[in-house]
């Protein structure tokens, strides 16, 4: 087990190594000086020096990168180019919106999604099975920004059931944060309710006619206890990483969501800093996602680990 | 009914015949069934329109009629309407269709093209894997919006950029079903015999294990289509794929935020336009599938 944890570990510092050297370049690859728009375009050429030395861009490129790598490793992401606001405070506002919304979409998709696949697997070949079976052929299908469309001309304006843009924070006014939530989170959360209701099917089909299932329901154990304890146990495992995987498409997803509803959280930092060429904060941005999504990963790795015994030992020193 | 035969030279050898022919039953098994019908009949349908736009469309898809804007549906000489420039939304649609799909096929052939070579040596070489699966792990990590974004702000918003955009942020996708198929195929029987004569691995590769993994290509390509048209949607929607004048069923939908309240339809049909190419080309895709998985060629 922890020869298994210090291998994925190390993985994972890979993972973020490379990824600090492509957001490093990437960024570098953008057109327009980022000396001249903090400076402003009437700037003297002595101006834009002392700005250009004050942000380092003088230094030779790896001497920049390994500046930016110490100092994001210290917690520091320098600061706005546009604002001067510190990049981790800009970050720690925006942030939370986003992980609110995310984590109300991915509970909403896995509810929806478990409970109408375990549904469409138990009841196969009924209309149950087909009506579910449309549905998430729809959810795969319908872009989320005209869900979210949609969602505001007729729940939000024409019945006035939510509000159709706005936030408020959970920590302050939960129940009104749920109001405001709840739409954003139906539109960014259906592609991944489709995406998990298909795998929960296939796969609760696949270990409902496994042996082992028809080996409990000899020796007596109900139904719903062999669909729920056994069944929907070792199909969690694929669903899972499935939900891990679909991270970086819900990041995506959040930042078409947070402009369409006016949220102000991580997606809008991001759009609005690639928009105005402000290298710190895009960097940190990115550096942030790839650090979330590799976190997540691992934290799916460990969850495996519990769900299927298994990998853990096979992932062990056998 | 027998099946059709491949329109290859007289001289096709053995392995092209068999190709032929089981690539018959497996046409035949989608077409027995419903769904799949359905998807093929609709993939045909959404392709036609798309190519035939020119012929099919009413008005010239930037045509504006001043004087008849926000007409509603219905109206004769404009089926679905006009938009806040008296253009027709039924020509704009066909025409958007066409760049949706020109989008899609760009992208899913240069995800294909990449991903495929990088799939079958990380699947076959052991030492290889370990890089292009860390590098596939940062790739997936980039939301791909930040990657059009990129793109968009050095190389201008384009059509042909937002495809390279969507296109890249698809290459692990491609990279993981061929790696698993190699995976799969690197221990059967042929593969050993041809190692044990001494066969190259490139050889091997190509001439083994590719095309046994041609069905999942396929299948996943497929897949990627409809993720790519609703991807193309929204960057052309957020003003960073395809430019106006020229027509996008994105950059409808977001004309038609603007003046929701004003014309609801004018937002209704081109998400539907969007919503019958993926429904066409997803169930398409699930019922290729499963005339593949049972049995056709393995």
């Amino acid at each position: 087990m922890a020869r298994f944890l210090i291998s994925r570990l190390g993985q994972s510092v890979v993972t973020l190594l490379l990824a600090s050297v492509v957001v490093f370049a990437g960024v570098r690859a953008l057109p327009g000086d980022p000396a001249l728009a903090a400076a402003g375009e009437e700037a003297t050429p002595e101006a834009l020096a002392a700005v250009r030395a004050d942000l380092g861009l003088d230094q030779p490129v790896w001497v920049q990168y390994w500046r930016f790598l110490t100092s994001a490793l210290s917690g520091d992401l320098g600061t706005s180019v546009r604002t001067g606001t510190p990049v981790t405070e800009l970050i720690g506002a925006t942030l939370p919106v986003t992980l609110w919304l995310s984590l109300y979409a991915v509970l909403l998709a896995l509810v929806l999604g478990l409970a109408t696949g375990v549904v469409a697997a138990v009841r196969r070949g009924t209309w149950a099975e087909a009506g579910v079976n449309g549905l998430s052929l729809l959810g795969l299908s319908v872009p989320s920004f005209w869900l979210g469309l949609l969602a505001i001309l007729y729940l939000a304006v024409g019945l006035g059931w939510f509000p159709a843009s706005g936030y408020v924070s959970p920590a302050e006014d939960p129940l009104r944060a749920l109001h405001h939530l709840t739409l954003p989170a139906v539109v960014l959360g259906a592609g991944t309710a489709a995406v998990v209701m298909r795998q929960t099917r296939a796969s609760m089909l696949q270990n409902l006619s496994a042996d082992y299932v028809r080996t409990a329901r000899a020796k007596g154990a109900s139904r719903s206890s062999v669909v729920l304890r056994f069944a929907l146990r070792n199909s969690l495992v694929v669903v899972v990483t499935l939900v891990g995987l679909q991270l970086g498409g819900l990041i995506s997803g959040a930042v078409v969501t947070e402009r369409i509803f006016g949220l102000p959280g991580f997606g809008k930092l991001t759009l609005d800093s690639v928009f105005s060429r402000d290298y710190p904060v895009i960097e940190g941005v990115v550096l942030v996602v790839t650090l979330a999504y590799v976190v997540i990963n691992l934290a799916v790795d460990l969850l495996y680990t519990v769900l299927d015994p298994r990998i853990r030992v096979s992932g062990g020193a056998r | 009914m027998s099946s059709p035969t491949t329109a290859g030279p007289a001289a096709a050898d053995r392995l092209e015949v068999d190709l032929g022919s089981s690539r018959g039953r497996v046409l035949r098994r989608l077409l027995r069934d419903r769904s799949g019908l359905a998807g093929t009949v609709l993939v045909a349908l959404v392709v036609l329109a798309a190519l035939l736009a020119p012929l099919l469309a009413p008005h010239p898809p930037t045509q504006v009629h001043f004087e008849t804007p926000f007409q509603v549906p219905r109206t004769v000489g404009f089926w679905l309407g006009t938009d806040d420039l008296g253009r027709d939304v039924l020509s704009r649609i066909l025409y958007g269709l066409r760049a949706s799909l020109q989008v899609g096929v760009l992208a899913v052939v240069l995800s294909v093209v990449v991903g495929t070579p990088l799939g079958l040596a990380a699947g076959y070489w052991r030492g290889l894997d370990v890089v292009v699966s860390r590098l596939t792990d940062v790739v997936l990590a980039f939301p791909f919006l930040v990657l059009a974004v990129g793109l968009a702000a050095i190389r201008g918003a384009s059509l042909g950029n937002a495809a390279l955009a969507l296109g890249v942020a698809h290459v692990p996708q491609v990279i993981r079903v061929v790696r698993a198929e190699t995976l799969r195929l690197r221990g059967s029987e042929y593969v050993l015999a041809a190692r044990s004569m001494d066969a190259s691995g490139v050889r091997v590769l190509a001439t083994h294990v590719l095309p046994n993994a041609v069905p999942s290509i396929v299948v996943q390509a497929t897949v990627i289509v409809p993720a790519v048209v609703i991807g193309e949607a929204l960057l052309s929607f957020l003003g960073l794929g395809i430019q106006p004048p020229t027509p996008s069923l994105g950059i409808m939908l977001s004309d038609a935020q603007q003046y929701i309240f004003r014309a609801p339809t004018a937002a209704l049909f081109p998400g539907l336009a969007i919503v019958l190419v993926c429904l066409a080309f997803n169930l398409f895709g699930d019922a290729l599938r499963d005339a593949l998985d049972h049995g056709g060629n393995r």
